[in-house]
């Protein structure tokens, strides 16, 4: 039987990590290769590094991360965070990584998507969301980090991106991301209802049983956190022990 | 000598680096020389199975791949697996090396599960095989949306997603794994080495 995976994700600028919580107050913790190597032994599913330097020139520096990387940690390594091109794509799979996340580019032009999938298979094409609430089981699509609302129904843009080859989502709901109050349920379930492509949940892990109730709630595949397992506040351990005690399929 | 056979498709370097990583000594390499003075061979690979398939004939190749596949192990990984097989469905249908009786053919799991199969499964040993250890409820990572059709003697270990999906065929010498060994983690790093010290 699948596994259901955890994800941890790390925010990189220029090369180091950062977390930013609801998405200001950035704080310095460390080096991406290595905190990429203390997950994998923790018995990380796969890695995310989530790039958010600011400036076109130091882009190069998340290619050596993923490079370094490579040579030492053996799970799939995803990237996201400005990922414009098609040659973006392929930058980032030749250093290394498995998947890239794509997300405001691909809302400006759903093209990105497509082609990506057709050139390097649907399987490295992840469209990585954030969404707002607006009313009852009703949200729209932000870009830019949570900053600007698109207002682009979520669930016909996730619809739309699974026909245009989209291999896999990441939702981040930024009503829950940073407040710890748990995975958002209710979106969760209405974009695993509306496609068949795995989804990943993201934002609003706060504690270990957050984990095991975004499986057993939704059909979600994966679910991903930063900040709870970069400061040593929970191990991936920790929560793949909860999810095994509740009957949850984990490695 | 482990030779990485490179025919401009495919996830070389991560194979490489997990190889690396083990301390096996090893080449990438799209030339016949290398290919036949390899103790053995691996096959990556990534992407569709025409177009691979045509890449790989394009490089010359094919012939020199069979011929050595009964002198030395080689191991087919992920698209490279499917490709031992003799014949995929994939976008009209194409010939592969015929190494491993058998077809490959869209997934068909039971319950609507997603397609492709993405992520962690466990294998399930089906008799013995020099790559597999002893123990139970290892996981392996998947990636793919078609998966091969063969008889259950050459099958060595299989993961359920509803459907039985063939993770590791052998014919003697001949071995594939659907999974990415070199992203599975210490199961999968074991798998290699294994593989390296046939």
């Amino acid at each position: 039987m699948l596994a259901k995976r955890i994800i941890p994700c790390l925010d990189v600028r220029d090369g180091r990590v950062v977390k930013g919580v609801n998405f200001k107050g950035i704080k310095e913790v460390g080096d991406p290769v290595e905190c990429a190597y203390e997950y994998n032994k923790q018995g990380a599913d796969e890695i995310v590094f989530y790039d958010i330097t600011a400036s076109h020139e130091g882009r190069g520096a998340i290619l050596d991360v993923v490079r370094n990387t490579a040579k030492k940690v053996f799970v799939p390594l995803t990237v996201g965070g400005g990922i414009g091109s098609v040659e973006d794509i392929r930058a980032i799979l030749r250093a290394g990584a498995d998947k890239v996340s794509v997300n405001s580019q691909a809302v400006k032009d759903p093209q990105l998507i497509k082609d990506g999938a057709d050139i390097f298979g649907s399987q490295c094409i992840c469209l990585g969301i954030d969404a707002k609430k607006i009313a009852e089981n009703k949200w729209t699509v932000y870009i830019n980090g949570g900053r600007i609302d698109m207002h682009l129904d979520l669930i016909e843009w996730v619809k739309k991106a699974q026909d245009l080859g989209a291999g896999e989502i990441c939702l981040n709901s930024i009503d829950t991301d940073g407040v710890r109050g748990g995975f958002d349920i209710p979106m969760l379930k209405a974009v695993t209802d509306a496609v068949d492509i795995p989804v990943i949940a993201s934002g609003g892990a706060g504690s270990v049983g957050d984990f095991a109730e975004a499986f057993i709630k939704t059909d979600c595949s994966a679910a991903l956190a930063a900040s709870l397992f970069h400061f040593h506040e929970l191990t991936i351990k920790d929560v793949k022990d909860d999810c095994r005690k509740k009957g949850i399929p984990v490695r | 000598m482990t030779v990485i056979i490179d025919y401009g498709a495919g996830n070389l370097f991560s194979v490489q680096n997990a190889l690396y990583h083990l301390g096996i000594e090893n080449k990438i390499s799209s030339k016949r020389d290398d290919i036949e003075a390899a103790d053995r061979l691996i096959l990556p690979g990534v992407g569709a199975f025409p177009d691979a398939m045509r890449k790989l004939k394009e490089a010359g190749l094919v012939d020199v791949i069979k011929r050595q596949a009964q002198l030395k192990p080689l191991m087919g990984i992920c698209l490279g697996m499917q490709m031992l097989l003799d014949k995929s469905y994939e976008f009209g249908e194409t010939d592969g090396l015929g190494l491993i009786p058998g077809t490959v053919e869209l997934m068909t799991p039971a319950g609507g599960l997603p397609i492709p199969h993405i992520g962690w499964n466990e294998l399930i040993k089906n008799g013995k095989c020099p790559l597999l250890s002893e123990s139970a409820g290892e996981y392996v990572y998947f990636v793919h949306s078609y998966a091969a059709h063969t008889e259950d003697k050459y099958i060595a270990a299989y993961c359920g997603y509803g459907m039985k999906v063939p993770a590791l065929v052998q014919n003697g010498n001949v071995y594939g794994c659907q999974f990415h060994p070199e992203k599975s983690g210490e199961t999968g790093l074991e798998i290699l080495r294994r593989f390296a010290s046939l």
